[in-house]
């Protein structure tokens, strides 16, 4: 392409499509060529980049996923011819998929897909926490750095120096390029669903910001989890996930009025819900129900299929919310999650009842300074009327929330405690 | 291939508190360890406690200061290492997580640098 000449609009847009939809994949395939994740990177980043030129010339080819996989793996093969010598000194960083490996490795590599290969990798249990959410951005989603720092609201120099340290980690360490051998399978997906899940929450409620959702995390996360479900379309535990992302997904568009104040449950126009995506998750959670007992993400899936199928506020089953928290706390006795088990004992017994369970947690450590603690403290004590304590709980709340939505909903809330009751 | 050292952490006051039969127990269930992968263990040793160690560092000015005890004081002290030869970390992450569970702690899992 000459200098300054703007692409096609068709062929940018089939480049920009080509992104959403294969970049894990071509990455993944040319990762397996090349052993080495930052060679694959640039490689890709390089087919890419050719792409827009190429397709404008000759045309967007009919599978633009094989055309990109083999212009970046051509690529990768002439880097490594050309640092040959240099390269037989280097330890090898990936172990390829296609070697007879002997030993254990072997028999787990069930999975023909290199993108499962490259997500455990990226969620290896080795890796930190913030690791394994950066390293599946950038190399899962095709993220740059400064999108991923944007994502965590953290400097774009400091996110290059995790991610840097993480690739490190992977080739020093030979953290393994595979899928994990079928007796280790359950407990290494579940780091990986836990990395996506973790995508998502972020996107659902910023912790920080103007805005409630960030609409590309969640994305994001909601492709990855259709991904994982292509891969392991027999996982019960990757159902629950894509399941529990569809069902609170739905209810996206409604979460928020149009002036921007934050919607409950209780307030959201339930003929707005995304029905077809409550369809999709409410067959799913049948499906992540059925081993005994469930996993956690069908739990969880589970309570949002009691919101989705509720005709209305008032109508909804908590009862049976009640009971599936019960199940929850039990395989996943987070602090957190007796917290929500708290709440729904609120609505199922009573605001007395939701206070004393609310009351029971105060001594928790993990949740000195999470503000939905304050928060459910406060509604139960409105609805008590307990004013003066509600304030006290709703300021509290206010001060441990940076989401700007989330702060006025509950300055509207100090301000009609205000309205109604003596201070 | 790569190298690793396990590293392994005990709680002094656990391995000071033992009986000699737990000690015996321990001593075996390694022996029995270094069996099941003697292709894989291309060293091991086990560390006296941490109050027989002694600690040297350059004092910044040509010296050194040699001060009684380790270089860390924590509950959890190394207690002893092996050095193992494994394909990836995922291998030395299993030889790790079949060594022997005496006095508390973990298992560190570090490359060895291989310089050439």
């Amino acid at each position: 392409m000459a200098p300054g000449v703007a692409p096609d609009p068709a062929v940018a847009a089939a480049v920009a499509d080509a992104h959403r939809r294969e970049w894990a994949f071509v990455l993944a395939a040319t990762a397996r060529v090349t052993r080495d994740l930052d060679l694959a990177e640039e490689c890709v980043q390089d087919a890419y980049a050719r792409a827009l030129t190429v397709w404008g010339e000759r045309g967007i080819p009919q599978r633009p996923g094989a055309w990109l996989t083999t212009t970046a793996r051509n690529r990768a093969m002439d880097e490594l011819r050309r640092h040959a010598t240099l390269r037989r000194s280097l330890p090898q960083l990936l172990v390829l998929s296609g070697d007879p490996a002997p030993g254990p490795a072997a028999a787990g590599e069930e999975f023909p897909d290199d993108r499962l290969r490259l997500i455990f990798t990226c969620c290896h249990p080795a890796l930190a926490e913030e690791a394994k959410v950066a390293l599946t951005l950038r190399l899962l989603c095709g993220l740059t750095t400064a999108e991923v720092a944007r994502a965590f609201l953290v400097g774009e120099s400091a996110m290059a120096a995790r991610i840097t340290r993480a690739k490190k980690k992977i080739a020093t360490a030979r953290i393994p390029y595979r899928v994990p051998p079928a007796d280790e399978l359950p407990e290494r997906i579940d780091a990986v669903l836990t990395v996506v899940h973790l995508l998502f929450t972020t996107g659902h409620t910023a912790p920080v910001g103007d805005d409630l959702v960030r609409r590309d995390l969640v994305e994001r996360a909601l492709d990855l989890a259709r991904m994982l479900r292509t891969l392991l379309p027999g996982d019960a535990g990757v159902a629950g996930l894509l399941a529990l992302v569809l069902l609170t997904d739905a209810r996206r568009a409604t979460r928020s009025a149009d002036d921007g104040r934050l919607l409950l449950l209780a307030e959201q126009d339930r003929r707005r819900w995304d029905h077809a995506e409550i369809d999709e998750g409410l067959a799913l959670v049948r499906e992540a129900l059925r081993p005994r007992p469930p996993g956690r993400f069908a739990l969880m899936a589970a309570v949002a299929a009691v919101h989705a199928e509720a005709p209305s506020w008032q109508e909804t089953d908590w009862r049976e919310v009640v009971a599936l928290y019960d199940l929850l706390v039990q395989i996943w006795p987070s602090p957190v999650v007796a917290l929500n088990r708290a709440v729904a004992v609120g609505f199922a017994d009573g605001p007395a009842a939701g206070l004393a369970a609310v009351d029971e947690l105060a001594a928790e450590p993990q949740l000195a300074g999470y503000g939905y603690l304050a928060a459910a403290r406060a509604d139960f004590l409105r609805r008590l009327n307990r004013t003066a304590e509600a304030r006290l709980a709703y300021e509290e709340a206010l001060l441990l929330t940076g989401n700007a939505v989330e702060r006025d909903f509950l300055a509207d809330r100090l301000r009609e405690l205000d309205q109604e009751g003596p201070a | 291939m790569a190298q690793y050292l396990l590293l392994i952490y005990r709680e002094d006051a656990a391995v000071a508190a033992a009986t000699p039969e737990k000690t015996q127990q321990v001593l075996k269930e390694h022996m029995a360890f270094q069996d099941r992968h003697a292709a894989a263990v291309l060293g091991a040793n086990a560390l006296h406690n941490t109050d027989t160690a002694t600690s040297v560092r350059a004092d910044g000015s040509g010296g050194f200061a040699v001060t009684d005890g380790p270089f860390a004081e924590t509950k959890e002290a190394l207690g002893g290492y092996y050095l193992v030869e494994a394909v990836d970390l995922d291998e030395a992450i299993a030889l790790a997580k079949d060594l022997p569970d005496d006095f508390g702690g973990g298992i560190e899992v570090r490359p060895v640098r291989v310089f050439d």
